[in-house]
């Protein structure tokens, strides 16, 4: 009964962790950029879906979908007016792009943080859920929002797939994360193909944020364990690997809710931060790193 | 080279201003001095201003402020709020007690509904002889630390009810309505990790029993706690007829997945959140059916100045007040009432003055412990001074059922609730 219970709670959080993850090491694959403003793009998405479906009246359906909205040009604006300036900057030696690039996603992510907190208060709101009620699954009471979630990222995480490995965009994208210099001298635009990676990173990440707040209620000051939380799967999974991404997802996961049933809720966290030094050490590349 | 010699010159130049200043200030210290009278009544404010509950501390002092002034203000004297906000940082709240006292000359402060940030504020009321109310935080400590040693943090005053006293009033509801008419026999203890919640839960275990109540278990959570499904499911399986909450800080978590995952055991109790009238939205609506204390609600009158007061922060604020709205308030009202009364700004004969405040307020009769009492510049809880209510939310709007005087409606609970009269049905 426990096992079960801990099975059914753990696939839903883990599948929203690959979700959110996913998206952050694509772009790293891509374009090698770490995006620490990664909360604060999830964090808003969902602070304005609950806005527009709640306080604004339309609903939760078209608020969901207007909080991806928002997630996107969120995205977009990211790489806009933050990575591409710097990436182009002639001032920045080519070499420190990356930690230039870090620290104003940083700086971002906490003026997100901070604006969020100021219009709409830290104090945690919950995206309404999609559908109500519960399912019994063989004696475990789940709702029914708890399923949808998980059906909604892994149809999103299929469509990724068939994205990268069925059409000719994903595949000038899988290639640019092997090789961007040999694709610019086939003739490909890089910068269109980063364009192509931020929108499908902002959709990803925005879909997460919504999701996830509907699941466990959002707040301003969760843009930092959020960010935190990507971060240390992508660095488990190893860095550029979505692969790597979707398994540590469910790695940390199901380890966080094994501790939380059957160690203490608190200590939820700590033994995944542990495996996380443990594989930094023994493993620096990540369980799936290629480099 | 050259730099550093425009920097020095700067310097001088800045060091020579400031001389110039102070021997200004001198000349002009005896003008200062007979200009007293009618200067205004400053109050320093300290909130977190992006919290539900840190802004109505704010907002309340305003609307306190305004409406002293309308009528004339105190001995002719305006009352003037200088606010600031603590980020709900302790540290943050310090270094604005300093500035209120240090360069904004306040005669008093109001400030933080956060335990931990009171107690961080309680060594400097007594350090900088500056007498600080708390209009929010409940600690015991607080009151504590003024019984020890009274001589040097006399200066404190605790415009909330402590822990003990809010577990005592949940005690009450809790035989009268649990256990009275509903025939409850146990309960599970769901509290966060926090100052407040200590004294909270010792004096739950000891007054819940005596109100008929068993505490089967009393589960601790730390406030950053995301999910709370396994501890819902372990209380479950324990099989009590109600959880009794004390929560504050860890959000809107357990409301949502308590209505999400249907777990069919009412909450009753402290849920510091659960008092503000945007809960139903922050939630949306999962609050159905959950049992909170307040100190007051918008349509509760339980002064004749209740109502009014709510209806003035509604119109200027476009929402209801916190629990903070009330207790602040009322605290400005008793601030300025004993430096009128003092008829000085000096900190000691304000003090003094608080001590022998009896003033009705929005929340309730106010009045200060003694110095010989459990709990000295503690606000006096009962029913002739401050109780406190317990709502329901239904459909929702706030319901008040507790105490019997003022209640306006009765309990009902979502249908995913098992009362203890259906399981015995169903059995």
């Amino acid at each position: 009964m426990r096992g079960l219970q801990i099975l059914v709670d753990g696939f839903a959080i883990s599948t929203l962790y690959a979700l959110g993850a996913i998206g952050f090491s694509l772009i790293f694959g891509v374009s090698g950029v770490l995006n620490l403003s990664h909360g604060g793009i999830m964090v808003a998405a969902a602070v304005a879906a609950w806005y527009i479906a709640g306080p604004l009246g339309a609903g939760q359906y078209l608020g969901s979908l207007a909080g991806v909205g928002v997630g996107v040009v969120f995205a977009f604006a990211t790489y806009a007016f933050i990575v591409r300036p710097i990436q182009r900057s002639r001032a920045i030696p080519r070499d420190e792009t990356e930690i230039f690039v870090l620290t104003a996603t940083l700086l971002w992510g906490i003026m997100i943080q901070e604006a969020i907190a100021y219009f709409f208060t830290d104090s945690p709101i919950t995206v309404r859920p999609l559908v109500n009620g519960v399912v019994d699954i063989l004696g475990v009471r789940t709702p029914a929002n708890e399923i949808l979630t998980a059906v909604i990222c892994w149809i999103s995480i299929g469509l990724l797939w068939l994205l990268v490995n069925r059409t000719r965009a994903g595949k000038t994208l899988l290639a640019a994360s092997i090789n961007p210099r040999g694709l610019t001298l086939l003739g490909f635009e890089l910068s269109s193909i980063y364009l192509m990676v931020w929108a499908i990173y902002g959709v990803l990440a925005a879909i997460a944020g919504v999701l996830l707040a509907t699941f466990l209620g959002t707040s301003s000051n969760n843009i930092g364990v959020l960010t935190a939380s990507a971060f240390s799967i992508v660095v488990l999974g190893g860095l550029g690997s979505v692969s790597g991404s979707l398994i540590a997802a469910y790695i940390i996961g199901y380890l966080e809710t094994v501790t939380a049933y059957l160690i203490s809720p608190t200590l939820r966290t700590i033994p995944s931060l542990l495996l996380l030094v443990l594989v930094v050490y023994v493993r620096p590349q990540g369980l799936f790193g290629r480099r | 080279m050259k730099k550093a010699a425009v920097m020095r010159r700067r310097a001088v130049r800045g060091r020579q201003m400031v001389l110039g200043a102070l021997g200004a200030g001198a000349l002009l210290l005896p003008v200062l001095e007979t200009a007293r009278a009618a200067d205004p009544i400053r109050i320093g404010v300290i909130a977190e201003n992006s919290a539900i509950s840190g802004i109505a501390i704010t907002n309340g002092a305003m609307i306190a402020a305004d409406e002293i002034n309308a009528a004339g203000g105190i001995a002719g004297r305006k009352v003037e709020i200088v606010d600031y906000d603590d980020h709900n940082s302790a540290t943050d709240a310090v270094r604005a007690f300093q500035r209120a006292v240090n360069q904004d000359h306040v005669v008093a402060v109001i400030g933080s509904y956060m335990s931990e940030v009171a107690l961080a504020l309680e060594p400097w009321a007594a350090r900088l002889h500056t007498p600080y109310i708390t209009p929010g935080a409940a600690s015991n400590e607080i009151t504590r630390h003024v019984k020890e040693d009274y001589a040097h943090n006399k200066y404190t005053f605790h415009g909330y009810l402590t822990s003990t006293a809010i577990a005592d009033a949940n005690c009450d509801f809790s035989h009268d309505f649990l256990v009275e008419k509903l025939g409850m026999k146990t309960t599970v203890m769901l509290s966060e990790d926090a100052a407040w919640t200590k004294p909270l839960d010792e004096e739950s275990k000891r007054c819940l029993p005596k109100a008929g109540l068993q505490v089967l278990d009393s589960v601790r959570v730390s406030p950053d706690t995301t999910d709370f499904t396994p501890i819902f499911n372990k209380i479950e399986g324990q099989r009590p007829d109600v959880i009794t909450t004390g929560i504050s800080h860890v959000g809107v978590q357990p409301t949502v997945q308590w209505h999400s995952e249907q777990v069919p055991v009412p909450m009753s109790g402290i849920s510091s959140q659960a008092t503000t009238t945007s809960f139903w939205r922050d939630t949306n609506g999962a609050t159905e059916g959950v049992i909170a204390q307040v100190v007051a609600t918008p349509d509760v009158a339980i002064t004749p100045k209740t109502i009014p007061y709510a209806a003035a922060y509604f119109k200027r604020f476009g929402v209801t007040p916190a629990y903070t709205g009330y207790t602040t308030d009322d605290d400005v009202h008793i601030i300025a009432e004993a430096v009128g009364r003092a008829g000085s700004d000096d900190a000691d004969k304000i003090v003094a003055e608080m001590e022998k405040t009896d003033y009705v307020g929005t929340v309730g009769r106010i009045a200060f412990y003694g110095q010989d009492s459990e709990f000295p510049h503690g606000l006096k809880y009962g029913a002739d001074f401050v109780s406190g209510l317990m709502i329901q939310w239904q459909d929702g709007k706030q319901v008040t059922v507790w105490p019997a005087r003022v209640a306006n409606g009765s309990l009902k609970f979502p249908s995913f609730i098992k009362l203890p009269t259906q399981h015995a049905s169903a059995q």
